[in-house]
């Protein structure tokens, strides 16, 4: 028999980046609010405090912070006709888990999408006309534009307190910064970070080439600072325990750092944890939720929250896994190619050169998760899509951030995975390396998305979410373009040996190495709603009451990673459920 | 009495009293990184692995990183200590991963970990196949081959010449993949005893601060590693 709680204003499921944003903006309207976590909760200290965290193999090898595939996971296909198979162990991607979500692990490198990316159909046709587009692709524009997101963006970024150098403020390109950033109102709330020695030769020997290099934007606090909120950070350590960890100093960018404990204080916010979000209950008449149904661990009952407004927050994924199995949305059919809840899934395309140095020192345990210098010359703005037979771009960097030696011990290739020459060669090696990567964009096509698994089930009874996802030739291509850039950068640097990692024509994905937490699209936000899920203000289009966060809202991947756009749609979603929504709710387009 | 590590006990405290000259010019990190094993390897009880298992990983770690040349191989760093314990934890029991059937084993190796089989399950049910080619291979099992064999048969088990079942594929990367981790996790987990494997690359462990380092380009960090639970070496 399931249990009732007392009816709230709002219900949030997840207590991570955005449902702790949405949390803070919607108590200060006074609400009675409720945010359901499926984790444990988890703090600065005593979780994350030295030295226990600094644990290679319990957080960056057994992934101590993240979600259980036991309690949560997909199931993976390659095409519409192979078999799904469980993605039985983490690695290709790591979704969070407990208080503060994948925003205590993640490495904070923070971007805005450049200008193309928020009408990117548009731009396409206008310049180079619909033909260049493949046929499966299903690219869209936003249905929001930059200049309107702008506020937003600048929001998330005093928020979280972002360390960079600006390059373009109003229109103005500053000296030092990246000249093709899509403009900002001002300046990062702290200076960039100091870079290390490989950060340092790449911008060297970029700037050499004439490219422009800046240092990468990140939520690393390179000093004091206290956001709007009251929250403080400390200038950080380079500690080299960043990314798979929760920062034991106040210096990442995180829930716990920016927001929880000011909203913990609001009288009228109360968050629970191990309670685990079955599905969204609808009214009879389907217009409306009612609240939601939660598994409770404490007591090991479901629990019916009654709520007016219900806040998805759970991650991409979770989100989309729970519109699938609540009927927001009709599930996307990729015969027909009717129906929006799962359409778009997309992913990443990145690539990279390592470098091995003889007789170079780079101490590669020194760095943080948005360690180093950029260089946006082969962002997606600057190319001819035309001319190079693909659309996309790429941003590409170089900077350590996690030297530790279980995971990160690139060798020359050709060496012996094991025995007496791999030993001599870790010894020779490790601290000689350096890379330089390619983060790049990823288009949405017909047959990558995501539905309900026929098979598996959950251990609530409930079917996995299935992922259909391959790599496509667009992507390939840009991604081999990148090589092929990132080439003589490599060679210029002058190495001892150096070897090249960029997909190939045919590749298929493999789920076994980390690739990005940066999963997108599958809860599509947009102008018509035969192609998204959601409206402009993140709000489910069939069921008002809905909100929708998260980078499922993308219609494609950007070529950058996607918090920063993603704590900035929870801004402006915010600012229309506070200044409209709850005024007169409706759908509000 | 049996002496713990990095503990001097009374008795080779009064010994070192006697040397007191000699002692005192052997510097203070060398001294503190002399490993001292808290139970000799061939006198220690595995909790998880079997006698047969624990001859088998004591011989196949010593192949996969040797003793000879420079640095520690995984016996120094006692790696079959931290396999025997992980084996013994969430880690051998996939207590994290999603073990729900229907399984295929036999899917292509992209697809990630797909064995009904644990970690240890596939160490016990491994182990004893692996044995029996090498008898019938070599004449012997493997613990009982010379170096040089034993470095072939785990060549061939690595290129999987034997065609295992392929519920126990993943057998010869987990049995790498561990012994990297024991050589290279913090000490408490019982392998990278001294921490001998950090100091031999040069990782300072659980320092983690470094705010001074970021802008010395090219000069080596000088310090030697320390352990979560503050060992130095
Ligand atoms: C290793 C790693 C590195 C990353 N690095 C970067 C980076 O450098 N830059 C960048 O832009 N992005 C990065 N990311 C991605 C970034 O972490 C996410 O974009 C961001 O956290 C998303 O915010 P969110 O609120 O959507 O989800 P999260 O912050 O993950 O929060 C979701 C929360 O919902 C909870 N939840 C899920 N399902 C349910 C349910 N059914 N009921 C109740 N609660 C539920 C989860 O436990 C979690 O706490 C990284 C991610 C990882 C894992
Ligand atoms: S690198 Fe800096 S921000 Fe990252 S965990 Fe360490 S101290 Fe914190």
């Amino acid at each position: 028999m399931a249990r009732t709680e007392k009816k709230k204003d709002v219900v949030i499921v997840g207590l991570g980046w955005t449902g702790s944003i949405l949390g803070m903006e919607l108590a200060q309207e006074g609400l009675e609010i409720v945010a359901l976590e499926r984790g444990h909760d988890q703090n600065t200290v005593p979780e994350f405090q030295y030295p226990n965290m600094i644990d290679e193999l319990k957080y960056g090898v057994r992934l101590g912070l993240m979600q259980k595939p036991r309690n949560s996971t997909v199931t993976i296909r390659r095409s519409l006709d192979e078999a799904a198979l469980p993605y039985r162990s983490l690695g290709s991607f790591l979704p969070g888990n407990g208080v503060g979500g994948a925003g205590t692990h993640w490495n904070g490198l923070n971007w805005r999408p450049m200008l193309s990316e928020y009408r990117l159909r548009s731009y396409v046709e206008e310049r180079w006309g619909a033909g260049i587009i493949p046929e499966d692709m299903q690219i869209q524009d936003y249905p929001v534009t930059y200049d309107e997101l702008e506020p937003f963006f600048d929001r998330f970024e005093h928020v979280a307190g972002i360390s960079g150098t600006a390059g373009n403020i109003k229109g103005q390109i500053m000296e030092g910064g990246n000249p093709f950033e899509s403009p900002r109102a001002r300046a990062y709330p702290m200076p960039a970070m100091p870079t290390t020695y490989d950060g340092a030769k790449f911008g060297e020997v970029t700037k050499a080439m004439g490219y422009h290099p800046f240092p990468r934007p990140g939520g690393i606090a390179s000093q004091a600072y206290v956001n709007e909120y009251g929250m403080q950070m400390g200038p950080c350590n380079h500690c080299g325990f960043c990314e798979r960890y929760g920062c034991y100093n106040y210096s990442k960018s995180s829930p716990q750092t920016a927001i929880l404990d000011a909203l913990k204080r609001k009288p009228n916010f109360e968050y629970r944890t191990k309670s685990e979000v079955l599905r969204i209950e609808m009214a009879p008449d389907g217009k409306t939720a009612t609240g939601v149904t939660y598994f409770d661990e404490n007591t090991e009952e479901e629990v019916f929250q009654p709520a007016d407004l219900v806040i998805l927050a759970a991650y991409q994924l979770h989100n989309v896994h729970l519109m699938l199995l609540s009927g927001i949305g009709q599930p996307y059919d990729p015969v027909t190619g009717e129906g929006v809840t799962g359409r778009n899934y997309a992913y990443q395309m990145n690539g990279g050169y390592t470098m091995f140095f003889k007789d170079e020192v780079f101490n590669p345990f020194v760095g943080t998760g948005a360690n180093g210098m950029s260089i946006d010359d082969f962002g997606i703005d600057n190319i001819d899509f035309g001319q190079e037979g693909f659309i996309g771009g790429s941003y590409i960097s170089s900077g350590q951030s996690n030297g530790q030696p279980i995971r990160n011990m690139p060798l020359p290739s050709g060496t012996p995975a094991w025995g007496a020459d791999w030993k001599k060669a870790v010894g020779d090696w490790y601290g000689h390396v350096m890379s330089i990567g390619s983060h790049g964009s990823h288009m949405s096509y017909r047959t990558n998305y995501l539905d309900l698994d026929p098979t598996y089930k959950d251990r609530h009874g409930r079917p996995l979410m299935r992922m259909t996802f391959n790599w496509k030739d667009n992507d390939i291509r840009m991604t081999q373009f990148m090589k092929s850039k990132i080439e003589p950068i490599a060679k210029a640097l002058n190495p001892t040996v150096m070897q090249a990692g960029f997909k190939q024509a045919g590749a298929m994905y493999d789920v076994r190495p980390y690739q990005t937490t940066h999963n997108v699209g599958g809860s599509v936000m947009g102008a018509d709603p035969k192609t998204s899920a959601v409206n402009r203000y993140l709000q489910a289009w069939d069921k008002h009451n809905i909100f929708v966060m998260g980078a499922g809202a993308f219609p494609q991947n950007t070529q950058y990673n996607p918090t920063g756009m993603v704590g900035g749609l929870a801004y402006w979603a915010a600012h229309a459920i506070r200044t409209d929504y709850l005024r007169n709710p409706r759908p509000l387009v | 009495m049996r002496d713990l590590p990095g503990v001097p006990s009374r008795r080779t405290f009064l010994k070192a009293s006697a040397a007191t000259a000699v002692i005192s010019t052997i510097p203070l990190s060398s001294q503190a990184a002399t490993p001292t094993p808290p139970v000799p390897l061939d006198e220690y009880q595995p909790k998880t692995l079997s006698p047969v298992e624990w001859a088998f990983v004591m011989a196949a770690v010593a192949r996969l990183i040797p003793s000879d040349g420079d640095g520690p191989g995984a016996i120094e760093v006692r790696v079959p200590v931290f396999i025997d314990n992980e084996l013994g934890g969430g880690f051998g029991s996939a207590a994290d991963w999603y073990m729900e059937g229907p399984h295929q084993a036999d899917a292509s190796p992209l697809r990630g970990y797909q064995t009904p089989l644990t970690p240890l399950q596939i160490y016990q049910q491994a182990i004893p196949v692996f044995n029996e080619w090498c008898q019938n291979t070599h004449g012997k099992i493997f613990a009982d081959l010379d170096a040089d064999t034993q470095n072939q048969a785990l060549a061939s088990l690595q290129k999987d010449e034997m065609k295992i079942n392929p519920e126990l594929r993943d057998f010869f990367t987990l049995l790498l993949q561990n012994t990297k981790e024991g050589y290279f996790a913090d000490p408490m987990y019982g392998g990278n005893h001294g921490m001998q494997a950090w100091t031999y690359i040069g990782f300072p462990g659980a320092r983690a601060s470094y705010k001074e380092w970021v802008g010395r380009f090219n000069v080596q960090y000088p310090l030697g590693p320390v352990s979560i639970s503050g060992e130095r070496a």
